[in-house]
């Protein structure tokens, strides 16, 4: 039996990891792997406490949590084809129009 | 026997999620966090969340990351025009950052242990299932508005014209 403060953990070193990969790494397709690494993470937390508790509820928003990510995934590849297309690269440091 | 599992798929988990966060080229990214989904997927087993497991490899693993591995060899960026990681001020800090989130976690998993407890079958289909469709129906009917924002979105930004 493993006790739920291991599996925070391990979802904390997951988010954390993830963490890096957004604020550390240029390429976009890469941001937004990490991202999913995030919400993983998160979905590891939610699992472990819900069945620690004996709630539904940690099942259920796991799930809510993978349907946002797959939204999340679509829109930002989306994003990116037609950012690639406009400005033919994938570095974020180079997409910077918006800043001031 | 759970013990060996737990260390055995989490050290798999958190090597791939290293190695997606440091490879230059995002397909080999792309094919370790496969590897790291499924090494979930193998936790949500040994907390008895069946159905959560199948649908985590069904839906990340089959749909995101192939999502993913399509738009990588669709724009097919040359070897040679990957972005240079340098490591700036900002970034060096960020790590840092997170690197303390994490030392942060494990003292305070330390010092609020929570002891063994009981597993609750919440992950199984009929868990699921039955919290989906009476308690949570709004939020489940919400997800569907959801989805087709995405997909109107998704055709929306990548047609070169509407």
């Amino acid at each position: 039996m493993i006790a739920p403060s291991a599996y925070l953990l391990l979802s904390a070193i997951l988010f954390g990891i993830g963490v890096v990969g957004v604020v550390a790494r240029k390429n976009i397709l890469i941001i937004l792997m990490s991202v999913e690494l995030m919400l993983n993470g998160v979905n590891v937390a939610f699992v472990a406490a819900g069945s620690y508790l004996g709630d539904a509820a940690g099942g259920v928003f796991a799930f809510m949590v993978m349907t946002v990510a797959a939204a999340e995934a679509a829109v930002g590849l989306a994003l990116l084809i037609a950012l690639y297309r406009l400005k033919e690269t994938v570095d974020i440091t180079e997409l910077k129009v918006l800043k001031w | 026997m759970e013990t060996v599992l737990f260390i055995l798929f989490g050290a798999i988990a958190v090597c791939g999620a290293i190695m997606v966060v440091t490879r230059k080229h995002p397909m080999a990214s792309a094919l370790y966090l496969i590897l790291t989904l499924f090494a979930v997927a193998a936790l949500f087993v040994l907390r008895q969340a069946h159905f959560l497991a199948a649908i985590q490899v069904i839906i990340y693993a089959g749909a995101v990351v192939v999502l993913f591995i399509f738009v990588i060899m669709l724009i097919n960026v040359p070897e040679d025009r990957l972005p240079v990681e340098r490591a700036t001020t900002m970034r060096v800090l960020g790590v840092l950052a997170a690197g303390f989130f994490i030392l942060e976690s494990a003292v305070l998993a330390r010092r609020f242990w929570m002891p063994i407890g009981p597993v609750a079958e919440v992950g199984t289909v009929e868990a699921v299932g039955r919290a989906l469709f009476t308690d949570y129906l709004l939020a489940f009917e919400i997800t569907s508005v959801l989805l087709l924002a995405a997909v109107i979105g998704a055709i929306a930004l990548a047609k070169r014209k509407i």
